[in-house]
């Protein structure tokens, strides 16, 4: 038998007895282990998560779900194919060997591996204030739980809704509020809605946006206390400018945090940002080294990305659970000449004040931007970014068929400003500073990430967390 | 019945809404918003409606019976 043939009967021997645990059971877990069998994985799979539901999708939680038209345990996700796993639902993972190829599970099980999908995603950032945070009426979103206790808060009728935090859950929530005719106010750090992820100039456009549909929003302050009645129910919010606000609900909108605690003490680069993997899903162990057998999809992922300079790249996209689950799932069960790299072109959307706003590329990643198409005035027109006379991003208010005309540019490196588009050209087409604030500034960070080069980063995520 | 839009994918074409009406909804000009686990009863409105996208973003449940994980 030659070396070629071996290691043929090899890979065909772990896709028919290897044992496969995929941690996180949400998009990603699910569409990987759709992807495994799909690659002809036949071996035991066990798919571990630690909310008691089957996969759910979570975009439609903070829109037709806040509104009252779609029940929150209501989108529960199409299945693709037969994935004939064990679920271990409801029980989190609390700890990885990797000598023992063991996951540790919150109830003592030990669940052994031959490879490891981490794909336990992100949570919510909860109120700063513990005792705040705790009182009847404070709420955060990111579960179907979570949506089901504040749609029912919403559909009480409070007096008015405060919003902290004004990124895109924080600004779909205001525009629903709106449309169930709430009261509502929106308290933001920085000096517009969604500057994070699309810099001052369109957070100019979606300040505007919020205001004409009556939001009541507030930009440059903070919210420094919750208070709660003597039942234990907020009631009142202060402001940093000294102000008071009578509220019956507060919905604490601060971003995510990822869950990479139960991972402490593995030896894998993972913190702050997530966990590093190599641009084929491999996780990279503390050192910077990659392994074979661990493999990471969606949220809690962090890869060089060639089109930004090979940075470490950490994306909340929906796509990229998709197709990160796709390729860790094809490189699980594939050798070295087979592996495929997982290099998206960062791409989402969001539904706000009738809006259809979407976007591709990195927009952070750019110091300028050029309005290329339509009329902000009509909320209808397309704007690209650029750094350095390349193009690196681009967003749509209600003209997405653009999208991929722009994302095709991205992808080239394009140059900026791009040539006019030959169709329905705005009369300024003058490229201005793009806006974007200090990564250091404390406000809603955007969901597409530059984490910097170094798999383990030391600056800000590789942190050993206080035992 | 469960299905999930691609919304990246989906480019606001509307095709799907007039034949799944009470499924599929344009919210503004371009946006669309669903219900991800309708009734059965609107399979076949559902799956025209998938049938007609223009840009296929309409992903329909391929189980039958999902009896896997559906432990809540």
């Amino acid at each position: 038998m030659n070396t070629s043939t071996m290691v043929t009967a090899l890979v065909e021997n772990f896709k028919a007895n290897g044992r496969i645990v995929i941690v996180g059971a949400s998009l990603a877990g699910l569409r990987a282990a759709e992807g495994l069998r799909n690659e002809g994985f036949s071996g035991p799979l066990t798919i571990i998560g630690d909310e008691p539901h089957e996969p759910y999708d979570r975009p439609p939680l903070s829109k037709q779900v806040l509104k009252g038209w779609v029940p929150a345990d209501h989108t529960k996700l199409p299945r693709l194919r037969a994935v004939d796993a064990e679920w271990r639902l409801g029980v989190a993972a609390t700890g990885l060997d990797r000598t023992s190829k063991q996951v540790r599970l919150a109830n003592g099980d030990q669940v052994p591996f031959d490879r490891l999908l981490i794909a336990t995603g992100t949570r919510a950032r909860p109120w700063f204030n513990p005792a705040e945070a705790a009182l009847d009426g404070v709420f955060t979103l990111r579960t179907c739980d979570d949506a089901a206790r504040l749609q029912a808060a919403l559909a009480a009728g409070p007096r008015r809704v405060l919003i902290i935090g004004a990124g895109f859950i924080g600004s779909e929530i205001a525009s629903v509020c709106r449309e169930l005719d709430l009261a509502v106010t929106v308290a933001e750090r920085a000096e517009a809605p969604l500057i994070g992820a699309l810099g001052g100039v369109i957070g100019t456009i979606a300040a505007e946006m919020q205001r004409d549909h009556g939001v009541d929003l507030r930009t440059g302050v903070s919210v420094e206390a919750l208070e709660g009645d003597a039942g234990g129910h907020v009631r009142r919010a202060r402001l940093s400018d000294g102000s008071t606000l009578d509220v019956d609900v507060v919905l604490a909108s601060l971003g995510s945090i990822r869950n990479t605690e139960w991972l402490e003490g593995a030896g894998l680069a993972s913190g702050f940002w997530g966990v590093a993997c190599d641009a084929g899903c491999r996780a990279f162990d503390i050192n910077g080294v990659v392994t074979d057998s661990i493999f990471v999809a969606g949220d809690i992922a962090r890869a060089p990305h060639v089109l930004y300079e090979y940075q470490f790249l950490s994306l909340e996209h929906w796509d990229n659970a998709v197709f990160g689950a796709e390729v860790a799932a094809h490189n699980m069960v594939s050798l070295e000449p087979d592996r495929r790299p997982h290099l998206p072109l960062p791409a989402f959307w969001s539904g706000q004040f009738g809006v259809n706003i979407k976007g591709v590329g990195v927009g952070p990643f750019g110091d300028e931007i050029v309005f290329t198409q339509g009329s902000v005035k009509e909320r209808r027109f397309a704007a690209v970014y650029g750094r350095r006379g390349r193009i690196v991003a681009a967003v749509t208010f209600n003209h997405g068929k653009w999208l991929e005309y722009y994302g095709a540019m991205i992808e080239r490196s394009a140059p900026f400003p791009p040539p006019p588009a030959g169709f329905d050209q705005p009369a300024d087409m003058q490229p201005v500073p793009a806006q974007f604030p200090d990564p250091r500034a404390p406000t809603a960070l955007p969901d597409v990430v530059l984490t910097g080069h170094d798999p383990t980063e030391r600056g800000a995520e590789f942190r050993s967390r206080r035992r | 019945m469960r299905i999930v839009v691609d919304l990246n994918r989906c480019q606001g074409y509307a095709q799907c809404v007039p034949l799944a009406p009470d499924v599929l909804k344009l919210h503004g000009e371009e946006a669309l918003m669903y219900d991800p686990n309708p009734d059965d009863s609107q399979r076949q409105r559902v799956l025209r409606a998938a049938a007609s996208c223009p840009v296929q973003a309409i992903l329909v449940e391929r189980l039958d019976d999902t009896e896997e994980g559906a432990t809540s």
